[in-house]
């Protein structure tokens, strides 16, 4: 048996033991790599980048845990943006699982903002993230369609009170604050179906800005709404995040996971490449043995 | 179950406690609830484990993972159901002593008596169960089904259909940003750059060609053939690309949720990294 043939009938539990020895030792072992960034999260970071204090970010953490791996460094790399430029966010949580998940989000990334830090050269003086001052989070309502077109007449609709059951009108940052009107930009960060709620009952009926944050299995269909501007930056699973994290110069998870990213892509590489050349290597022999005999 | 399981199981059994001490201890200077805590963090631990077992082979322990995720995934959306859905939307509105029993506000209102409607059709859709009366299951069913057609209609229509096709209306020589002044100024200005005008021109061409050649081959009216075959496997090509960029997202996914599990590991359980 040639070596073509023992690739050919090689058991994948090689194949996953080697992945995980080369990811074990690429996530333990610290290293930097170099992050591109690419246009369609530039959009989201510039835009943010270029609201002044004050303005309101709303920003749908719709995903479960099953997800947080891919986005949750998304959240914590564009709140924590927002709110060093001093912006305020809206935060909704439509997907089931995902309110206590995104409370916890905001709870910790408001922690990291106590302390003094430099991003891109400029100082941020720590400050305490107030809730009611600096964000108010609406929660989880069933039948995110319904909930997401009711926003677009008045937060209030659907949610009476926010997500700690204190009313609306009793939110410091949400007096005047009727719907998406008073909103720069609407940014989801999904792992499901809400994202083309978002897009059709959302921007296509209130024409607000919508940018998105996907995991790695969602991206692609979507990049369609941004030729066609329905939307105007996407950030596409854990590459998207590392992206933000390197513009924002705060690097976090993204870009540590990137690391891990590279060395599983290059040993699947490898065994694509050779599983295809010992595929077409024992073809072509079974052709030639049949022409023999 | 035979010997070899026994032991096996045993010594699994043994390590979480070991791996539950450990984690009590360490984590004892830094929170109260440091047992529940050790506790929590080494199940989570074992059964990432478990199902990670799986890709050695199938076992028991993968099944016992397995079954509980299911189980608990299935109680916690009924548990969150009944609270948002039914306590959380519907009894205010029904009533006072139902809002009252439950802890929530009355939202009183005169056209409440609708809210009966939702009712009557959830309960026809428990008549299901019974093999007498499961007909009438249809009537919600239909509602439902109608409902969400002619939603999802005029959704589909504006943002996955109108403003789609719009979209792919592109210039093929000029547009607003680069208006096509002939051929000799184009030659003259030829860039590579990504913002250019040669770039847009190739890039509008092949969202043209893309589309036309996506579609010939879904035209099955007509046989592939000759210059309408070309374009057929032209647009074979588009699609496979189209596979081929989600297939590389989907791996790159699904070696992000490796990550997050690792990342857990290494500095939730076993503090190797910080």
């Amino acid at each position: 048996m040639g070596i073509f043939d023992k690739l050919m009938k090689l058991d994948r539990r090689w194949v996953f033991l080697l992945l995980a020895v080369v990811c074990v030792w690429s996530y333990v072992v610290p290293f930097d790599i170099p992050i591109r960034t690419e246009p369609e999260s530039e959009a989201i970071y510039s835009f943010i980048d270029s609201l002044p204090p004050g303005d309101i970010v709303f920003i749908a953490i719709d995903y479960d845990p099953n997800n947080l791996a891919e986005l949750h460094p998304m959240t914590y790399a564009v709140v924590e943006h927002c709110w060093r430029k001093e912006l305020k966010v809206i935060f909704t949580a439509l997907s089931q699982n995902g309110p206590g998940m995104a409370d916890q989000a905001i709870r910790d990334i408001s922690d990291s903002l106590l302390v003094d830090k430099v991003y891109n050269g400029v100082e941020f003086k720590g400050r305490e993230i107030i809730r009611g001052k600096d964000y108010c989070f609406l929660g989880y309502k069933p039948y995110y369609a319904l909930i997401i077109l009711g926003m677009g007449q008045d937060f209030r609709l659907p949610f009476p009170t926010d997500y700690y059951g204190t009313p609306l009108d009793s939110v410091e940052m949400m007096k005047g604050v009727i719907n998406y009107d008073q909103v720069a930009c609407v940014i989801d960060l999904s792992g499901g179906s809400i994202t083309d709620a978002w897009i059709s009952y959302g921007q296509g009926r209130f024409n607000f800005p919508l940018a998105l944050g996907l995991t790695g299995v969602m991206t692609a269909q979507y990049y369609p709404y941004l030729g066609s501007g329905q939307i105007f930056g996407i950030m596409g699973g854990l590459l998207g995040a590392a992206q933000y994290e390197e513009m924002a110069d705060n690097p976090g998870r993204a870009k540590e996971g990137m690391r891990v990213q590279l060395f599983a892509h290059l040993v699947i590489i490898f065994f694509i490449v050779v599983g295809n050349i010992g595929y077409f290597v024992t073809r072509y022999r079974q052709k030639k043995q049949k022409e023999v005999s | 179950m035979n010997r070899s399981t026994y032991i096996l199981t045993a010594i699994v059994v043994l390590l979480f406690i070991v791996s539950w001490t450990l984690k009590a201890v360490s984590l004892s200077g830094e929170v109260d609830d440091n047992i529940t805590r050790g506790f929590l963090i080494t199940i989570s631990a074992f059964l990432t484990l478990a199902i990670f077992s799986f890709l050695y082979k199938d076992n028991p322990f993968y099944k016992f993972a397995e079954h509980l995720f299911v189980g608990v995934s299935a109680a916690f959306w009924m548990c969150q159901g009944f609270w948002s859905t039914l306590v959380g939307n519907l009894f205010p509105r029904l009533s006072e002593g139902l809002s009252n029993f439950f802890m929530v506000p009355y939202q009183y209102s005169p056209y409440n008596i609708t809210y009966w409607i939702p009712v009557i059709l959830g309960l026809l859709l428990l008549m299901r169960l019974s093999s007498k009366a499961g007909w009438l299951s249809r009537w919600p069913l239909a509602f439902i089904v109608g409902t969400t057609a002619g939603l999802n209609f005029i959704r589909y229509l504006r943002s996955d259909f109108v403003v789609q096709v719009s979209s792919t209306f592109v210039p093929l020589l000029g547009n607003e940003s680069h208006p096509w002044t002939g051929i000799g100024d184009f030659f003259s200005h030829l860039s590579l750059s990504a913002s250019g005008q040669f770039m847009m021109i190739l890039a509008n061409w092949i969202i043209f060609l893309g589309v036309i050649c996506g579609l010939i081959y879904f035209f099955f009216s007509k046989e592939h053939k000759g210059v309408f075959g070309f374009a057929s496997r032209i647009g074979i090509w588009v699609l496979m690309i189209t596979f081929g960029a989600s297939f590389g997202y989907t791996v790159m996914g699904r070696i992000s949720l490796l990550v997050g599990r690792l990342t857990f590991l290494f500095r939730d359980w076993l503090e190797i990294i910080s």
